[in-house]
């Protein structure tokens, strides 16, 4: 039984650079996460992440600073490549991270047999959202976390957690999968390269743009997966947030998903009375300004919360920011789906 | 080379789904047939009478039946329903998600396309856990599948070899939302689409299928490669995802280019004629993106 004391969550959050990882903790991370500049990690994107190298120093900084640095490991050995997830377990595991963040049965089972004294978290690339499966990772591998499926609701999540031993954490910021992750071909469908096969999900180098009669169509390895006024802003362009034509009506709409980003700042004190262990940020793509701004004002939210006090003053502070300038609190309120 | 019927992927009316598998039973050359609902749970009481049925002609025929297990278990029935068929020694199965693993191992099972494999370390940690069987993931190229191979050469491995990919799941349903529906008050619309509903970019190119939860592509999965090249791979089944063409010509064909009596070009033609649901598709095979046409000379 978890005690019915003022809730306390750890603010885990986005570092796609070693500036960014400093500027993370600066503004109130307790945890940041990182990965190696390789297809090794799904944010395998030019001028992100990690050399092994900058990861120790980055460690050793954080550390100093009583913060914790979670390395992603989180995508899929390539079969003709397994010695490069290996070795970039080994070198996590050398650099003093706090825990390795992974979803392949490849590293996992590398991890926990030579690794033993680094901690495991299951990446949300795993798609674990049942008692079953996660019990699975944790008597296989010995996982301690699962980052939880951005597809279940905060009253599932309360449910899951009484049914689990594993810590919990839950997204609460930023891009919003529609799709049950790691479960996600769309991407190489087009292109060739996806979050699982490569760590990238509409690979920037597949992606172009044209205008055309005032209106700009984006398109992906030739594949058109939008269609917008020219000028108006847009987010990222991943396939999964683009308009198509189909249904009844045949009309072109958003076929998944409204433009539309997390923010579930509102259900912070729920998902701490569901019994999540850990908040997550989403985003080492998008740079140090917007991590400091995104953190500092979780921090703020969540020092409210413990303090007994309410997090509705901090609610607001992001809307600016959001894709498409847009927010929803996802899956977290059942009326998603 | 083994013949396998995967499981139906699309709500098809139950006569429709009694009149495929009594054909499957009793017309094709098939060894191994898997049953069940993969997709979507809720669809899942509407069939289980029908399959039930099914099961029984078909092993009275000689085929082998496989239960698979939903993909995305969620709500406690679907997991009750998921651990129970892994759990069952009875039967054998086909493990759609980790929790189907977990209920199951260490007993045998099959493991399901969607299970993550893309490498032989990840492969024999299953086959610890008591997979004997693959279907492999259908983004792997072929080039993976001999390294999965070459490294467990006791795990029998099954190739996507037709039918529209699946490409994509969501606890939301896409289907649903797309008719302004709630998916817990779905009036179960994708059965209006039973090889999925067309999707197009807003260049009225063909892309995508969508079937309720799931995502398939527009494009249906071909193998194009010789008979001997996937023998070579250490791919010794491959799987038909059904489809409203006719499953026997299908099979037929099928059973004709396993055997080298048929190469691959002319099994193309002859899908090609029995009305595929999209164009052929085969890039994933060669690690291209999987929209990519079949190689093929001689396509019209």
């Amino acid at each position: 039984m978890k005690a019915a004391t003022a809730p306390t969550l750890e603010l885990v959050c986005p570092a796609g650079s070693p500036a960014m990882l400093k500027a993370a903790v600066e503004a109130g991370a307790d945890s940041v996460y990182c990965g190696f500049r390789d297809e090794t990690n799904a944010r395998n994107f030019p001028g992100l992440n990690f050399s092994p190298e900058e990861l120790r120093a980055a460690t050793d900084w954080a550390h100093e600073r009583g913060a914790r640095v979670l390395l992603a490991l989180n995508t899929f050995a390539r079969a003709d490549a397994t010695d490069l997830w290996r070795a970039s377990a080994d070198a996590a595991a050398m650099a003093g991270v706090d825990a390795v963040i992974a979803a392949d049965l490849a590293v996992l089972s590398h991890m926990h047999s030579h690794h033993p004294d680094t901690r495991l978290h299951l990446s949300v690339q795993a798609a674990a959202g049942t008692p079953e499966a996660i019990a699975f990772y944790a008597r296989e591998y010995g996982v301690k976390r699962v980052v939880l499926p951005r597809v279940l609701s905060v009253e599932e999540i309360k449910a899951l957690s009484r049914d689990i031993t594993v810590e919990t954490e839950a997204f609460v910021y930023g891009g919003l999968c529609v799709m049950a992750e790691g479960r996600c071909a769309l991407s190489s469908y087009a292109s060739g390269r996806s979050p699982n096969l490569s760590g990238v999900c509409s690979p920037p180098e597949a992606v172009s743009f044209s205008e055309a009669d005032g209106e700009r169509t984006t398109r992906l390895s030739g594949f058109a997966i939008d269609r917008l006024p020219a000028g108006e802003a847009g987010g990222y362009p991943t396939l999964c947030k683009g308009r198509f034509r189909g249904g009844k009506s045949n009309e072109v709409d958003y076929l998944f998903e409204d433009p539309v980003s997390l923010n579930a700042m509102s259900l912070l004190a729920g998902l701490a009375g569901a019994g999540v262990t850990a908040v997550k940020i989403e985003g080492r793509q998008r740079g140090r300004t917007y991590v400091a701004r995104v953190t500092a004002a979780f921090r703020a939210a969540i020092d409210a919360l413990r303090r007994g006090e309410s997090a509705a003053p901090y609610e607001s502070l992001l809307s600016d920011l959001a894709e498409g300038a847009r927010e929803t609190t996802g899956a977290y309120r059942k009326r998603w789906r | 080379m083994e013949l396998a019927i995967g499981p139906l992927l699309f709500n098809w009316d139950s006569s429709r789904v009694e009149t495929f598998y009594a054909r499957v039973a009793d017309e094709t050359p098939v060894d191994t047939v898997y049953l069940g609902e993969v997709v979507c749970g809720k669809r899942q009481p509407l069939l289980q009478n029908a399959l039930a049925r099914a099961a029984g002609r078909l092993e009275d025929a000689g085929k082998t039946v496989i239960w698979s297990t939903l993909a995305l278990p969620a709500t406690p029935r679907e997991r009750r329903l998921a651990t129970d068929l892994a759990a069952d020694p009875d039967h054998l199965i086909e493990a759609g998600d980790m929790s189907a693993v977990w209920s199951r191992a260490p007993a045998p099972f099959v493991a399901g396309p969607l299970l993550n494999v893309y490498s032989a370390p990840a492969a024999a940690e299953l086959m610890r856990l008591g997979c004997v069987r693959l279907c492999t993931n259908v983004e792997l190229p072929l080039s993976s599948i001999a390294e999965i191979a070459r490294a467990c050469p006791e795990l029998t491995l099954e190739l996507f070899a037709f039918g529209r990919l699946p490409l994509a799941l969501s606890s939301r349903c896409i289907q649903a939302r797309m008719e302004g529906l709630h998916r817990d008050a779905c009036r179960y619309v994708c059965d209006r689409h039973p090889d999925g509903m067309d999707v197009a970019t807003v260049e009225d190119q063909a892309f995508l299928a969508i079937n309720g939860l799931q995502t398939l592509s527009h494009g249906c999965q071909l193998v194009d490669r010789p008979i001997e090249a996937l023998k070579a791979a250490g791919i010794s089944a491959l799987r038909l995802s059904p489809q409203t063409l006719d499953i026997v010509a299908l099979a037929v064909d099928f059973r004709a280019y396993a055997d080298g009596h048929i190469p691959a070009d002319e099994l193309a033609a002859r899908v090609r004629a029995l009305g595929p649901p999209g164009p052929l598709v085969s890039g994933y095979l060669h690690g291209a993106a999987g929209a990519r046409p079949i190689d093929d000379r001689w396509a019209p």
